[in-house]
C-alpha cells in the first residue's frame, strides 16, 4: 500500500513539473514579455537593459528554477491586460467559481445517482425511458446552449431570475460568498443548473450502465438463487458493486466541472476564474494563462490522486498483496 | 413415468421456449424427470442440450426472454412452476438451493465470506447475528475449509478455486434446502480438485438429507456421484435410468456413444470412440428423432417420427425406436 | 451452379454481399429501432441540405448578396417577417437560414476532420502500443493517462490558446480552421488509442497472429491486414459518438470566442453573435442556430448509441 502511494505521489510530482515547464516556456518565451511591457518604439538598448534586469539572459535552467521558486511562493507574475498581480486576481475570482462548482456538483450527485440507480433497476418502465431520453438530450446539448435557453425562458421572457453576475455578496476575510444573500442565491440558480446539466446526464448514464452490467453477473444470479430479498440484492449487492467503480469515475468527472465552469461563466458573465481564463486566451495575457494552467493542473492531479487512493480503500481486491491460500 | 419413491421433484412434460427475432426457439422439449428423496440424479449431455436450462427452470431463474409454455414442476407435491416472483423467492435457498459453475464469479468480491453466509442464513432462519455466525462457522468446517474461524472474514479472492466452491456449497446448504441444483459444479476446477468437490457435495447432501440434480457434461462425474442419470440431447430426454445399468447397457445410441467416450483403465483400447457430427442447432432441428443424423443405426421411422418414452425396466426409460435391439455390453456397433 | 464468366461471378459476389448486408443482424436491428431510423433520416437530410447549400441559397458571407436594409427581420410567421427570410435575418441583413446552412457545413467539416485526425493518431498509437509492447507501450499509455486526467475541452482550449499566442495575428485568422481541427483532434485521440491497444493485446495473443508471425510476415502487414479489421468495430462506435462531441467542442470554442471568426462562422460563432441580441428581443438570431446544433448533435449521438448497442455482442 505504501509503495502504491509513494509511486502515485512521485507520478503526480512529475506531472506537476511537466506542467510547470510548459507554463514556464509559455511565460517566458512565447509572446515576448518585453514587448508587452514597453512601448513599441523603445530602443534596443532599453530592451536589453530590461532583459538583463529581469534576468532573461540567464541560463535556461536558472530561469526555470527561479520560476518554480516564484510559483511556490505565490508570485505568478503580473497580468498583461489588467496590470494586477495574477495571484491577487486568482484569489479574487476563486470563491465565485468554487461556489458555483460546489452547487453544480451537489446537484449532479443528488439527482444523477438516484436516477441512475432507478433507471438501472427498472430498465423497461416508461419513466426510465423518459429519463434516459432526457439524459441523451442532456449529453447532446452543449453547455452554453442550455445556459442561453434558460436565460431566454427565465430572464428574458419570465423575468424571474438574473442572467448576469453574482448578485450581492458578503465578504469573510478574503472570501466573498453569494450563499448568504437572497440575490446571491437567485443568481446562483441558472448558472448551477447550466453547469450541472451535462454532468448529471453523464452520471445518470454511467450509473445506469454499470448497474445493468452488475445485475447480469453471476454473483447476483447466485444471490437470487439463495433467496435473498429483493432489497438485499438491489441495494446491498448490486448498488454497492455499482457504486465502487462509479464513485471513482465520478470524482474525476466532478473535477472537470471546474473546466466546464469556463463556459458557464462566459454565458452568465459570472466573475470567476473561468471568465478570467477566457479573457486571457482572447487577449493573449500569458501570465494569467500560465498561472491558470498551473493551478488547474494542481487541482486535477490532486483529484486524480484522491480518486486512486479511494479505489484502493474501497475495493478489497486491490488491498490484498498476499496470494490465495489453498 | 417411473417414480422410485415419493418424488421430491417431479417435472412433467416441460417445454421452455425463447422468442427471438429469428422465430421462437424451443430449448426444452417435453422433458420429464423425477428426483426422489436423498437421491442424486445426474443430468448429462453436450453443451446446449438444455440441461442447465432445466435446472434454471426448476429454480425459477430462466434467463430472459425464456418462458415455460407447457408442463408442470412439482416440489413435494406442490406445483411451483407458475408461482409469483415473491413466492418463488421464498422457496429459493430454503427449499431449493443452487450451485453454479464458476466459484469466482458466484461470490460477491466486495463482501467477506462470513458476511455472505450470515446474510443468507438470516434471510431464511430467525437467528441473531451471533447465532448465525456460529452457524456459518459450522458450515464452513463441514465443507472442509481449514482454519475456518480465522479465515471466514476474508474475501473471495483470497481463497483458491476449490475452497471457493466449498464456500459456494456451504452457501447453498445454509438454509437446509431439500433439493440442490448443481450446475456444472466442477467444470471450472482443476481435475485434482474436482474429485474433492464431488466428495464434499456427496457427503454433505447425504448428511443434510438433500437430493441433488447434478448437471454436467462429464460422464466421469456422473459415474462417480450419481444414483440415477438422465441423458439429454437437443432439449429432449434420450434415456433415464440407474447409473450402473445405463453405463453397463445403454439403450439409446447416443448414450452408448457417450459411454464409449469414457476412458477405462480395464478395457484396452487404442482410440476413444467419438460420435461424429454435432448436435443440431435449435433453429435447425431435424424431423423425427433429433439424433438420427448422427445415429449409426437410424432407420426410416427414426427420420419420420419422434420416438416416445418407453419403459425398458423398472426405473429405466428410453426414447428410441430401436431400444429393444440395443447392443449387449461389450458389443461394437 | 458452377461459375461461368468473370462478369457473372462478379455480379453474384455483389449480390451476395448485398444479401449479407441486408440479412445481417446490424441491418435488422437498425430497421427494428425507430429511433435509429429517424436519427439516420435526419442526419442524411442535414448532410444533403448542407452539401447543396451553394445551390439552395446565396452565400451570405459574400457581401454583395446581402442587403443591410433587411437587417434584423423576425422569422416569416412573426409580425414584420417575410418569406424571403424564412427564419429571419441577422443584424447584417443576412438570412438566418443561409447562415445556418453554411455554418452547419463548417461545423460538420471541423467535426469530421478532427475525428478523422484523432482516429488516425489514436488507432496508430494504440496499435503500436499494443503490438510493440515494452517501453514504447508504457510511454504511450502514460502519456494517455496524463492527458486523460484533464478534461478534453480544457486541452483543446489550451492548444487553441497557445496557437493564438504563437502564430502571428494575420496568419492565425486564415489558419483557424486547421488549428481547431488539430486542437480538438489532439484532445480526443486518447480514447481510440486505449481501446485499440486493449483490443490489440487480445488479438496479438491469438493463434492466427502468432502463426503469421512465425511464418515471417512483417509486423506492419500483420497489424494492417489481421489486427486492424478486428479493431474497427469499436473504433467506429467511438468515432460516431466522438463526432457529436467534436461538433459540440468546436461550437463551444467558437462560442467562447476562441474558435471560428465571424467571417467564417460555424454554428457556435453564430450563436455567440446572436446572443448579444437576445435581450433586445431578437431571439431568432441565436435560437435557430442553436436548434440546428442540437439537431445535428442529437442525431449523431442517437446513431452512435444505436451502433454501440448493435455491435455489442452481449446484448444480442
Amino acid at each position: 500500500m505504501l509503495a502504491f502511494v509513494t509511486r502515485r505521489l512521485a507520478q503526480s510530482l512529475l506531472v506537476m513539473l511537466l506542467v510547470a515547464f510548459i507554463a514556464f516556456v509559455l511565460f517566458n518565451f512565447i509572446g515576448d514579455p518585453i514587448s508587452n511591457m514597453l512601448s513599441s518604439d523603445a530602443s534596443p538598448a532599453e530592451r536589453e537593459q530590461i532583459r538583463q534586469a529581469l534576468g532573461l539572459n540567464d541560463a535556461f535552467y536558472v530561469q526555470f528554477y527561479r520560476f518554480v521558486g516564484n510559483v511556490l511562493r505565490g508570485d505568478l507574475g503580473i497580468s498583461y491586460r489588467l496590470g494586477h498581480p495574477v495571484s491577487q486576481l486568482l484569489v479574487e475570482r476563486l470563491p465565485a467559481t468554487l461556489e458555483l462548482v460546489f452547487c453544480a456538483g451537489v446537484l449532479a450527485l443528488a439527482v444523477g445517482l438516484p436516477l441512475g440507480v432507478y433507471t438501472g433497476l427498472h430498465r423497461t418502465s416508461w419513466v426510465s425511458q423518459l429519463f434516459l431520453t432526457g439524459s441523451l438530450v442532456g449529453v447532446s446539448l452543449p453547455t452554453f446552449l442550455i445556459g442561453i435557453i434558460l436565460i431566454l425562458i427565465f430572464s428574458v421572457t419570465l423575468g424571474w431570475l438574473p442572467a448576469f453576475g453574482r448578485g450581492d455578496t458578503v465578504s469573510y476575510a478574503w472570501w466573498s460568498s453569494g450563499f448568504v444573500t437572497a440575490s446571491g442565491l437567485k443568481a446562483l440558480i441558472l448558472p448551477s443548473i447550466t453547469l450541472t446539466f451535462w454532468q448529471l446526464a453523464v452520471i445518470l448514464r454511467l450509473v445506469r450502465a454499470e448497474m445493468l452490467e452488475v445485475l447480469r453477473t453471476d454473483y447476483i444470479k447466485f444471490a437470487r438463487a439463495r433467496g435473498l430479498s429483493r432489497r438485499a440484492i438491489n441495494f446491498g449487492h448490486a448498488l454497492k458493486n455499482t457504486l465502487v467503480p462509479v464513485i471513482t469515475i465520478t470524482g474525476v468527472q466532478l473535477g472537470s466541472l471546474i473546466a466546464f465552469a469556463i463556459i458557464t461563466e462566459t454565458v452568465f458573465q459570472w466573475p470567476g476564474m473561468g471568465l478570467l481564463f477566457i479573457e486571457a486566451v482572447r487577449f493573449a495575457d500569458v501570465p494569467v494563462l500560465a498561472a491558470y494552467l498551473v493551478l488547474i493542473s494542481l487541482f486535477f492531479v490532486v483529484i486524480n490522486l484522491i480518486v486512486d487512493l479511494l479505489y484502493f480503500v474501497v475495493d478489497p481486491r486491490l488491498r490484498a498483496n498476499r496470494g490465495a491460500v489453498a | 413415468m417411473t417414480e422410485p419413491r415419493e418424488a421430491l421433484l417431479d417435472i412433467r412434460n416441460l417445454r421452455v421456449e425463447f422468442p427471438t427475432r429469428r422465430g421462437t426457439l424451443c430449448a426444452i422439449d417435453d422433458v420429464s424427470l423425477t428426483i426422489g428423496e436423498g437421491e442424486i440424479l445426474g443430468v448429462v449431455g453436450e453443451s446446449g442440450a438444455g440441461k442447465s436450462l432445466t435446472g434454471s427452470a426448476v429454480i425459477g431463474l430462466l434467463p430472459e426472454p425464456g418462458r415455460i409454455v407447457q408442463g408442470e414442476i412439482h416440489l413435494s407435491g406442490r406445483r411451483i412452476d407458475g408461482l409469483s416472483d415473491e413466492e418463488m423467492r421464498r422457496i429459493r435457498g430454503k427449499e431449493i438451493g443452487a450451485i453454479f459453475q464458476d466459484p469466482l464469479t458466484s461470490l460477491n468480491p466486495l463482501y467477506s465470506i462470513a458476511y455472505q453466509l450470515v446474510e443468507t442464513i438470516r434471510t431464511h432462519l430467525d437467528l441473531t447475528a451471533k447465532q448465525a455466525r456460529k452457524r456459518a462457522l459450522d458450515l464452513l468446517q463441514e465443507v472442509g475449509i481449514p482454519a475456518a474461524e480465522e479465515r471466514m472474514d476474508g474475501y473471495p479472492h483470497e481463497f483458491s478455486g476449490g475452497m471457493r466452491q466449498r464456500v459456494v456449497i456451504a452457501l447453498a446448504l445454509a438454509a437446509h434446502p431439500r433439493l440442490i441444483i448443481a450446475d456444472e459444479p466442477t467444470t471450472a476446477l482443476d481435475v485434482s480438485i474436482q474429485a474433492q468437490i464431488i466428495a464434499v457435495l456427496k457427503r454433505l447432501c447425504r448428511e443434510h438429507h438433500a437430493s441433488v440434480m447434478l448437471i454436467t457434461h462429464d460422464m466421469g462425474v456422473i459415474a462417480e456421484a450419481a444414483d440415477r442419470v438422465a441423458v439429454m440431447y437437443a432439449g429432449r430426454i434420450a434415456e433415464t435410468g440407474p447409473v450402473e445399468e445405463v453405463i453397463r447397457r445403454a439403450r439409446h445410441p447416443y448414450t452408448y456413444g457417450l459411454m464409449g467416450s469414457i476412458p477405462q483403465l480395464k478395457t484396452p483400447a487404442e482410440r476413444l470412440s467419438q460420435i461424429d457430427g454435432a448436435m443440431p442447432r435449435l433453429t435447425e432441428m431435424p424431423d423425427g428423432c433429433a439424433f438420427h443424423p448422427r445415429c449409426p443405426r437410424a432407420v426410416d421411422r427414426c427420420r419420420a417420427q419422434r420416438p416416445p418414452i418407453e419403459v425398458v425396466a423398472a426405473g429405466h426409460d428410453v426414447a428410441c425406436w430401436l431400444f429393444e435391439s440395443a447392443p449387449k455390453p461389450g458389443a461394437r456397433i | 451452379m458452377t461459375g461461368a464468366g468473370g462478369v457473372s461471378a462478379r455480379r453474384r459476389t455483389l449480390r451476395n454481399m448485398g444479401r449479407r448486408l441486408f440479412d445481417s443482424d446490424l441491418w435488422y436491428s437498425f430497421r427494428a429501432s425507430p429511433v435509429a431510423v429517424s436519427a439516420a433520416i435526419v442526419a442524411v437530410l442535414i448532410l444533403a441540405a448542407v452539401a447543396c447549400a451553394p445551390w439552395l441559397t446565396q452565400d451570405p458571407f459574400d457581401l454583395t448578396t446581402v442587403d443591410i436594409m433587411d437587417a434584423s427581420k423576425p422569422p416569416a410567421w412573426a409580425e414584420g417577417g417575410s418569406w424571403q427570410y424564412p427564419l429571419g435575418s441577422d443584424d447584417q441583413g443576412r438570412s438566418v437560414l443561409s447562415t445556418i446552412l453554411y455554418g452547419t457545413r463548417i461545423s460538420m467539416m471541423v467535426g469530421v476532420l478532427s475525428v478523422l485526425f484523432a482516429m488516425v493518431l489514436g488507432v496508430t498509437l494504440g496499435l503500436i502500443a499494443g503490438f510493440a509492447g515494452g517501453g514504447l507501450e508504457i510511454l504511450i499509455m502514460r502519456l494517455a493517462d496524463i492527458q486523460l486526467s484533464f478534461p478534453a475541452i480544457l486541452v483543446a482550449l489550451l492548444i487553441d490558446g497557445i496557437a493564438r499566442i504563437v502564430l502571428p495575428h494575420d496568419l492565425h485568422e486564415a489558419l483557424t480552421l486547421y488549428v481547431l481541427i488539430f486542437a480538438i483532434g489532439i484532445s480526443s485521440w486518447v480514447h481510440y488509442a486505449r481501446t485499440v491497444r486493449a483490443l490489440t493485446l487480445v488479438e496479438r495473443n491469438k493463434e492466427y497472429v502468432q502463426a503469421a508471425w512465425l511464418v515471417g510476415t512483417p509486423p506492419t502487414s500483420i497489424l494492417v491486414r489481421h489486427i486492424l479489421p478486428n479493431v474497427l468495430g469499436p473504433v467506429l462506435v467511438l468515432a460516431t459518438l466522438g463526432l457529436a462531441t467534436a461538433i459540440i467542442s468546436e461550437a463551444t470554442l467558437s462560442f467562447l470566442g476562441v474558435g471560428l471568426p465571424p467571417t467564417q462562422p460555424s454554428l457556435g460563432t453564430l450563436i455567440r453573435i446572436g446572443n448579444e441580441f437576445l435581450f433586445s428581443g431578437q431571439w431568432w438570431m441565436t435560437i435557430f442556430p442553436g436548434a440546428a446544433l442540437i439537431l445535428v448533435a442529437l442525431s449523431v449521438n442517437l446513431l452512435g448509441d444505436w451502433l454501440r448497442d448493435a455491435l455489442n455482442p452481449k446484448l444480442r
